[in-house]
């Protein structure tokens, strides 16, 4: 415990505040070290993708398993068609918000690069996907403070998002050229992957897995950002909605 | 190639009336996808072209390949095509057996070096040196490279010839192989169906002794005047797809409307062919139509994708049968469980935390 770096508030520090006169323990005021560290368009992009993954499950799971039949007269109803026009709208917003966000990582700061890549070349990474999993384990009782991703939290979103994301994309506009015929530019530029992928049924099959992989992402995500957010030595939640991360210590380690 | 007869001298001879020639120059047009200027020129290269040699050769397969190319009831084609092309080799519809049969394929083999057209029926074995299929008393991979070498192109009949089919299912004991994967150096044609759809063969033919040339092929080397559209795309059925009404099962009040057969495993969607436009049998009907899903027989692997009656693929490796859609709320119920757990555990941890301030 170094007191110089302690940033627990007295009544003192309150004085010439708008909180003066107030009784700083009672309130456990604190002082907050805050960085901008998720600018505009990456947590515009975030929220975009968060509204077309919801809608992309959601329809998705009903195009492998269409809701109950309907009955009467055929031009009475357009349920599956809503169901794909729905799938590929969103799809191509998931597939557009991707690609800015790749142009983002040029453009923003360079924590907008930690979605794309691993740096499994340094040493300190290593060292801090241990400290996560045993900060995970209960076995060790703080992370590192981070300004951007922590390395598990990094190689999670790489493997289940950005890698598993881009899959979907991929085998997705393939797909889409079953309806856009193959000499259509999906045809085109995506008739590869069917072959590659073992066929159309594979192809079918390989995304629907996909779904479940970020449905199990989107679970662990929103579990861990939270208890990181409670129990870390960071913010999260309020990092994604206004941009700037606060330490909740001043500790230099 | 002089001295052998045109086609149009063939029908002649079989007592093909002009009419009738012209006719069927017409239909060929049609199912080609060729407009009416397209007739004249079907028609002259008919009466001017000489007769293609064809080697038919089989290897691993059942004839159904045969069976529905005999079968082909597009105008004059059953007594015709037979004749059009120069049929010289085709064990199963051959007078000649034995050494006199094989001693043809040699003699064509030699005369039109670089001119006739291959067609496979089945696949070649490789397992055991090719053991597995034997003819007149060599492995039928030896007799397909002998007989590709001299070849200008080569028509792979069937799923067996295009991706293997049944023999190369799962585990594949004999290592069933497609021919495009043992002749690496000709250009191959895949028709594949199990068996292609009459029409889709004699038209396939047609086309290369209207225009001398191969088809245009998609990007499986199908041709894409017959494979590029899926059953789903032209289905009489798929308004019912769009709207949402499905047959639950083969026996209920959905199946006997004729509704859609996507919750019953049709394979539609995710097969490229042309049964739903020119259908079987004259044209009579296709298996959708008769109240059964497709099995996606025209494309690769089919055997292998799952069952016949259910979309989701089942997922090996977890003992009992179970679809994706299972696996995964197993999945995601044991990750929430998880989860939760792992928030009990930081509840209770965080129990002992004293706050910031108590540092």
């Amino acid at each position: 415990m170094v007191p110089s770096k302690s940033n627990i508030l007295t009544d003192e520090d309150l004085q010439g505040t708008n909180l003066q006169g107030q009784n700083a323990r009672a309130l456990r005021a604190r002082k907050l070290t805050t960085i901008y560290v998720y600018e505009a368009p990456v947590r515009l992009w975030h929220w975009v993708t968060v509204a077309s993954i919801v809608v992309l499950v959601i329809t998705g799971y009903f195009i492998g398993s269409p809701p109950p039949s309907l009955s009467g007269e055929a031009s009475n109803h357009f349920l599956m068609g809503w169901i794909r026009y729905l799938h590929f709208s969103a799809a191509w917003i998931f597939a557009v918000g991707f690609a800015g966000r790749i142009l983002w990582t040029f453009m923003g700061n360079i924590y907008t690069r930690e979605l794309f890549y691993l740096p499994v070349w340094r040493r300190d990474y290593w060292k801090g996907l241990l400290d996560e999993i045993l900060v995970y384990a209960f076995i060790k009782k703080q992370g590192e403070k981070t300004i951007g991703h922590n390395p598990l939290a990094r190689t999670a979103l790489f493997f289940c998002f950005t890698l598993t994301g881009l899959f979907m994309i991929v085998s997705g506009f393939a797909l889409y050229s079953d309806g856009t015929g193959i000499d259509s530019w999906e045809g085109k530029v995506f008739g590869w992957v069917m072959p590659w992928l073992g066929g159309n049924l594979s192809t079918h099959f390989l995304h629907h897995w996909g779904m479940w992989v970020i449905i199990l992402f989107v679970m662990i995500h929103v579990y861990t950002v939270t208890r990181e957010d409670i129990t870390s030595r960071q913010t999260l939640l309020s990092a994604m909605t206004n941009g700037y991360r606060s330490y909740k210590d001043d500790h230099p380690e | 190639m002089a001295g052998l007869e045109t086609f149009y001298d063939v029908m002649r001879r079989q007592g093909i009336t002009r009419r009738s020639f012209i006719k069927y120059c017409s239909l060929t047009a049609a199912a080609l996808g060729l407009g009416p200027e397209f007739v004249p020129q079907i028609a002259s290269a008919m009466e001017t072209k000489p007769r293609l040699p064809v080697l038919w050769l089989h290897g691993l397969e059942c004839t159904c390949c045969s069976e529905s190319f005999i079968r082909s009831a597009h105008p004059l084609v059953k007594d015709v095509v037979l004749s059009m092309i120069s049929l010289d080799y085709d064990d199963t519809l051959m007078a000649s057996a034995g050494h006199q049969a094989e001693a043809i394929l040699d003699e064509v083999m030699e005369k039109y070096h670089g001119n006739y057209i291959l067609a496979v029926e089945g696949n070649p074995p490789l397992n055991e040196d090719g053991m597995y299929c034997i003819i007149g008393g060599k492995p039928f991979v030896e007799q397909l490279k002998k007989v590709a070498s001299g070849a200008k192109a080569i028509i792979s009949w069937g799923s067996c010839a295009s991706y293997g089919c049944v023999q190369a299912a799962r585990p594949n004991p004999t290592q069933a192989t497609p021919v495009h994967k043992v002749i690496l150096d000709k250009p191959i044609i895949k028709v594949p169906g199990c068996p292609p759809i009459a029409e889709v063969m004699t038209g396939v033919i047609t086309y290369m002794l209207t225009f001398d040339r191969l088809p245009e092929l998609d990007r499986q080397g199908r041709p894409k005047m017959f494979y590029s559209q899926r059953i789903h795309d032209k289905c009489y059925r798929r308004p019912h797809f769009d709207a949402g009404q499905y047959v639950e099962s083969f026996d209920d009040e959905g199946a006997r409307k004729g509704y859609c057969l996507y919750k019953v495993g049709c394979k539609g969607p995710t097969t490229y062919n042309a049964c739903s436009t020119v259908r079987w049998n004259d044209g009579v009907s296709f298996p959708i139509q008769s109240g059964h899903g497709c099995i996606g027989c025209s494309e690769d692997g089919f055997w292998d994708k799952g069952s016949w009656y259910a979309r989701l693929q089942n997922v090996g490796g977890f003992g009992i049968e179970a679809s994706a859609d299972k696996v995964g709320m197993v999945a995601a119920g044991a990750v929430g469980a998880g989860l939760a757990a792992h928030a009990a555990i930081t509840a209770l941890s965080r129990a002992r935390y004293k706050g910031d301030d108590a540092q």
